[in-house]
């Protein structure tokens, strides 16, 4: 474990059940927005348990992708399956999805949160709430109004907001881009303590520091296919496509 | 000019010695212009939040007419609340002709379409930013709309208040439904228009008076909403 984690986090206290597993499985996968092919045909299977960093270029359709894994876009062609079944509503409701610009309620930070579990049947809310607060280090802040709140504040709401009900899998889209390191600590810290719940975390990055501190495996998106699916290791070691070799280096610009 | 020096006297002895009359009148105006925008905003802003979030057939044609009918002239209101109340009319059993709840229903048919398209608007604006999150975390349709109506609650009360100002200015359908009965359906705008044309102008500046008063504390509390709003939104 990267020293960054292995501070004494307050992330531990309420023990929550550990999920049950949630392969993914996409076929021929597609989208098409116009006449533009953003996505041209995606194959990819993950396992649920290992922490899944999607890297590519801008522009490569990894936000694209993010959401129709999510089922927020439908696909133009292929499917999206989580444990074997097509993406519906109480699919979704096992997910979390932390936009890269996160979208909060014109609400206090502590009713941001409370919105979420209202949504459902959760018990020990009260407990919940509290926990979420302080993980995300916004305890001070709760009655604050969430859009007063700095970029890096916004998001560790954002992220506490989605882990509140207690997803089984986990999607950011570069959750720390631009943000404070104490934030992006925050935030790293939540991400791998999610991880050791058994929570399956899907994490788009440009950060190739914290992609080889939090990831176990590297999918690399370019042009709208995957032209890399290996672990972590061997594909910051040796990446196998020019392409990942390319952006590695910084020859493709982020 | 003499005239018009006295009748701004008269008008300011009438309202500072608090006149009866005109206070009953004043009175009659808020009550009946109240009730018509509690009506309206009961079927406008469920109905326009609905036009803006949900998905479905006739939607942008309801969408479009509740636009047009932003624009309903008072008197045409007036008419056909006129035909549809009086004893050949529909509803002529009801007995509501030149009663106050006549100008209630005039008014509320006047502003309703208002409090919808606007809401519609305000809603559409914010669903536009909250759609996907809202989506992501499987809010459910009624709870969203909720949401949404809550969360701009400030642009919603400068839209009411919009509506209130309609209401409390018009004439035409007050008149034609009302009657302009004295201590019965008398409001501010029909005084002053029989008022003036007596020539009683002291009794129609001092209603004058109170309904600019009137429409300048909704539009001052209009901006003071934005106000509220916008510091809320980035103080
Ligand atoms: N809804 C859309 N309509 C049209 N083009 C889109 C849409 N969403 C994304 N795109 C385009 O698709 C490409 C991939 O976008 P995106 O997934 O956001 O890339 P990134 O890998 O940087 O997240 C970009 O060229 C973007 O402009
Ligand atoms: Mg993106």
């Amino acid at each position: 474990m990267p020293e960054i984690l292995s501070f004494p986090t307050r992330t531990e206290h309420t023990p929550s059940k550990v999920p049950s597993p949630m392969p993914l499985s996409v076929r021929h996968l597609a989208f098409q927005a116009g006449h533009t092919s953003i996505l041209k045909g995606v194959d990819l299977d993950l396992e649920t348990d290992a922490l899944t960093v999607l890297m590519g270029p801008n522009g490569a359709g990894k936000s694209v992708l993010l959401r129709l894994l999510h089922g927020l876009l439908a696909p133009s062609f292929g499917e999206v399956r989580w444990n074997g079944l097509p993406l519906d509503k109480s699919l979704r409701r096992q997910q979390a999805l932390v936009f890269q610009k996160p979208v909060l309620l014109r609400r206090s930070v502590r009713a941001n949160l409370s919105f979420a579990l209202g949504l459902r049947p959760v018990p020990n809310r009260a407990e919940k709430l509290a926990h979420a607060l302080a993980t995300a280090g916004l305890e001070h802040l709760s009655k604050r109004q969430a859009r007063v709140l700095s970029g890096g504040e916004q998001q560790r709401l954002a992220l506490a907001r989605a882990l509140i009900l207690d997803p089984k899998v986990l999607m950011l889209d570069e959750p720390t881009a631009n943000l404070d390191p104490a934030s992006t600590l925050f935030i790293e810290q939540a991400i791998a303590s999610a991880r050791r719940r058994g929570v399956k975390v899907i994490l788009v990055t440009h950060d190739q520091h914290q992609a080889r501190r939090l990831g176990e495996e590297v999918v690399f998106l370019h042009d709208g296919k995957i032209t890399e699916h290996s672990d972590a290791e061997s594909f910051f070691d040796s990446p196998k496509s020019a392409a990942a070799r390319a952006y590695l280096s910084g020859d493709i610009l982020v | 000019m003499q005239d018009f020096a006295q009748s701004f006297y008269l008008a300011g002895q009438l309202l500072i010695s608090g006149d009866p009359e005109l206070g009953e009148v004043v009175a009659l105006s808020l009550r009946v212009t109240a009730s018509a925008l509690a009506i309206s905003a009961l079927i406008g802003l469920p109905l326009g939040a609905l036009l803006a979030v949900a998905r479905f057939q006739g939607r942008t044609a309801l969408t479009v007419l509740a636009n047009a009918l932003m624009g309903l002239p008072p008197v045409v209101v007036g008419l056909t609340v006129y035909m549809l109340l009086s004893n050949a009319g529909p509803l002529g059993v009801l007995q509501l002709l030149y009663t106050p709840t006549a100008m209630i229903i005039a008014q509320s048919i006047l502003i309703t379409p208002i409090i919808i398209a606007l809401t519609r608007q305000v809603i559409a604006d914010l669903n536009a930013e909250y759609s996907e999150t809202f989506r992501s975390l499987v809010v459910p349709g009624h709870t969203a709309i909720i949401a949404l109506l809550w969360d701009a609650r400030f642009s919603i009360l400068t839209v009411l208040l919009a509506g209130f100002g309609r209401a409390i200015a018009e004439v035409g359908a007050v008149m034609i439904v009302g009657g302009n009965i004295n201590h019965v359906t008398r409001v501010m705008t029909t005084a002053i228009a029989l008022e003036t044309s007596r020539g009683e102008l002291a009794l129609a500046l001092a209603l004058g008076m109170v309904l600019l008063l009137i429409a300048l504390s909704v539009n001052g509390a209009v901006s003071l909403l934005k106000g509220v709003d916008r510091s809320t939104a980035h103080a």
